[in-house]
């Protein structure tokens, strides 16, 4: 399969990287290269093989449903490149 | 020379206090200081006082008999690990700023036992790399040199390539390294260093920062297959935070090391001799393979046959895995920002300012085998030939006890080359991909230098969980190439 120029501006919308358009082609090029050659997959017959998920050493537990961590709203809003009293900030949304 | 210490030795030395931990932990800054401008192995330093102080707390244990396994033992974290109040950075601009709130488990097990930190080392943009050239903070510089060509800057491989280089060097009796598909094995093998990817699930990824989690494990870099046992044995174990932690006991890994090995089987995989092989590294396979038989090890030819499919499958499974990891960074909670009039615009904005080209590039991979319309062509796919590449491993393991293979196909190249096709710097991991595809643990031993004085390292991979096997087999590869040598930047040189 190869990439058109349409594909890669809707992939590249719906990871939210903002490539200028002169970056697209560039883009397209790395990105066909790679899937080039991972088109070899093609080859292998997987028919009644189930597919890996994790690697499947140790199966999913569960945990008792209670609190163990909280109270670092101040520590996490730290990180927060903007914020507003105790909120993170985003543009308007909403006119 | 005490920046020339094995983790062993140096244990010693502070448990005897033929040196305190105070005298070792400077030594090891003054080597920083003096090499760090020409390798660039450490993206941040801990200040001189705050290293000085853990390693005087460190004295205070030895002196009170409570040290731990690793106390007083400096080391480097890869910049991955997040640190509380350390900088934390990936190597990304995207979290150039980023002072984490909280401990990694991996760094505060090595915290408990006592380690030392010197400093957070360099690696490839969120470890997508295999030659530290995608650091938003500058390549890291191999400190081995080919013969006769001092000027030719090499990589000290990746994506740990700045722990790497600086155990290498001097700048640190081991470090941390994390392994997605051969991040800790190919630079190790490249710096002459030993590498210990341990199987899935043995170290904790709680609070490293993810790249792709069903493949992301971490391990020690260290100067001796002994040290890697004991550093293991520190960084490893339960952790609730994990969902994938495994709730198996933690043995005492550097015991294995030394053990006989007479008797064990060891593959070797008829599909590792691939294309374009270089002909040192085939000849350090073969005298591996002798060194193995000579220690009483039943040499046995073995078969994997989807190896050729494990690179192609991992370029569809990280990529998919970083796209949905690496979603988290937005421009809102942490990292950088980039304002914008609208709420996409200021995703779109942060996240093209904010990551290298290799990250984006992975990003927008994994966004499009996800995407509808393709996710079973690629992505199920994947997962499916992922199954096929396990049960290669888990068939020749019902025959022998550990492979042996070369770690990279080649020694360490020089900085710009392999950088125009990514499919040709990818094919550095042919021989490390497979294991972390499978989950099984994975050792690189440096066994010899090439005719132009590189380093080349030797694999053994072993079943999961016996990553004690394959310390024994690693001791006596260890033990028979009695790998001594030095590189040209070196802490100890023209000092």
């Amino acid at each position: 399969m190869s990439l058109d120029l349409a594909t890669t501006r809707r992939i590249a919308k719906l990871a939210r990287i903002g490539l200028e358009e002169h970056e697209l082609e560039a883009t397209r090029q790395k990105l066909n290269g790679i899937l080039g050659w991972i088109d070899q997959l093609a080859e292998v017959d997987v028919t009644g093989v189930p597919p890996m998920v994790g690697t499947e050493t140790e199966t999913l537990r569960q945990r008792e449903d209670k609190v163990t961590d909280g109270n670092s709203r101040d520590a996490l809003l730290a990180c927060a490149p903007e914020t507003s009293g105790p909120f993170y900030t985003v543009p308007k949304v909403v006119e | 020379m005490l920046t020339g210490l094995t983790l062993t030795q140096a244990r010693a030395g502070l448990t005897t206090r033929k040196f305190s931990a105070r005298e070792l932990a400077q030594a090891h800054l003054d080597a920083i200081a003096r090499l760090n401008t020409a390798l660039n192995a450490y993206i941040t330093v801990l200040p001189e006082a705050d290293v000085l102080a853990s390693a005087d707390a460190a004295d205070a244990r030895y002196a009170a008999g409570t040290a731990g396994i690793m106390d007083g033992l400096p080391i480097g974290v890869k910049d991955l690990f997040c640190t509380k109040g350390v900088r934390t950075t990936a190597a990304s601009k995207m979290l150039a700023d980023f002072v984490p709130p909280y401990e990694s488990t991996v760094t505060a097990n090595l915290l408990g036992a006592g380690a030392v930190f010197l400093g957070k080392t360099n690696l490839d943009e969120f470890a997508m790399g295999s030659a530290n050239m995608s650091s938003a903070f500058g390549p890291t510089t191999n400190p081995w040199k080919r013969k006769g060509d001092e000027a030719t800057a090499l990589v000290p491989g990746g994506s740990s390539g700045g722990s790497s280089a600086a155990v290498a060097a001097g700048m640190a009796l081991a470090a941390t390294g994390t392994d997605t598909g051969g991040s800790i094995r190919q630079p190790a093998a490249y710096c002459g260093i030993v590498g210990l990817k341990p199987t899935y699930g043995r170290c904790s990824r709680w609070g490293t920062i993810a790249f792709a989690s069903s493949l992301d494990q971490a391990g020690p870099m260290t100067r001796s297959v002994a040290d890697a046992g004991l550093m293991l044995e520190a960084m490893a174990g339960f952790d609730a935070k994990d969902s994938t932690s495994s709730n198996r006991a933690v043995p005492q890994f550097h015991k294995a090391v030394g053990k006989s090995v007479k008797g064990l089987r060891v593959g070797i995989p008829a599909e590792y001799r691939a294309p374009g092989l270089s002909a040192d590294v085939v000849a350090m396979w073969e005298q591996g393979i002798a060194w193995l038989k000579a220690a009483g090890c039943e040499v046995v030819d073995v078969s994997l046959p989807h190896t050729r499919y494990g690179l192609t499958t991992y370029y569809i499974i990280a990529p998919a895995e970083c796209s949905s990891n690496l979603a988290r960074y937005d421009g809102i909670r942490f990292g950088l920002r980039k304002d914008a009039p609208s709420l996409d615009g200021v995703y779109e904005a942060t996240r093209a300012a904010g990551f290298g080209q290799e990250v984006r590039n992975r990003i927008l991979m994994g966004t499009y085998v996800l995407s509808a319309g393709y996710y079973d062509a690629y992505y199920l796919k994947a997962q499916k030939v992922r199954t096929l590449i396990r049960r290669d491993f888990e068939q020749a393991f019902e025959n022998v006890d550990v492979l042996l293979t070369p770690t990279a196909p080649s020694a360490a190249f020089a900085q710009g080359e392999n950088m125009d096709d990514p499919v040709q710097m990818y094919l550095n991991d042919i021989f490390t991909v497979p294991a972390s595809m499978a989950g099984v643990p994975a050792l690189s031993v440096p066994v010899g230098l090439n005719e132009v004085g590189l380093p080349l390292g030797l694999q053994v991979i072993g079943k999961h969980f016996d990553e004690e096997t394959v310390l024994s087999v690693g001791g006596a590869l260890e033990a028979a190439a009695g790998f001594t040598h030095t590189p040209s930047i070196h802490a100890g040189a023209g000092a």
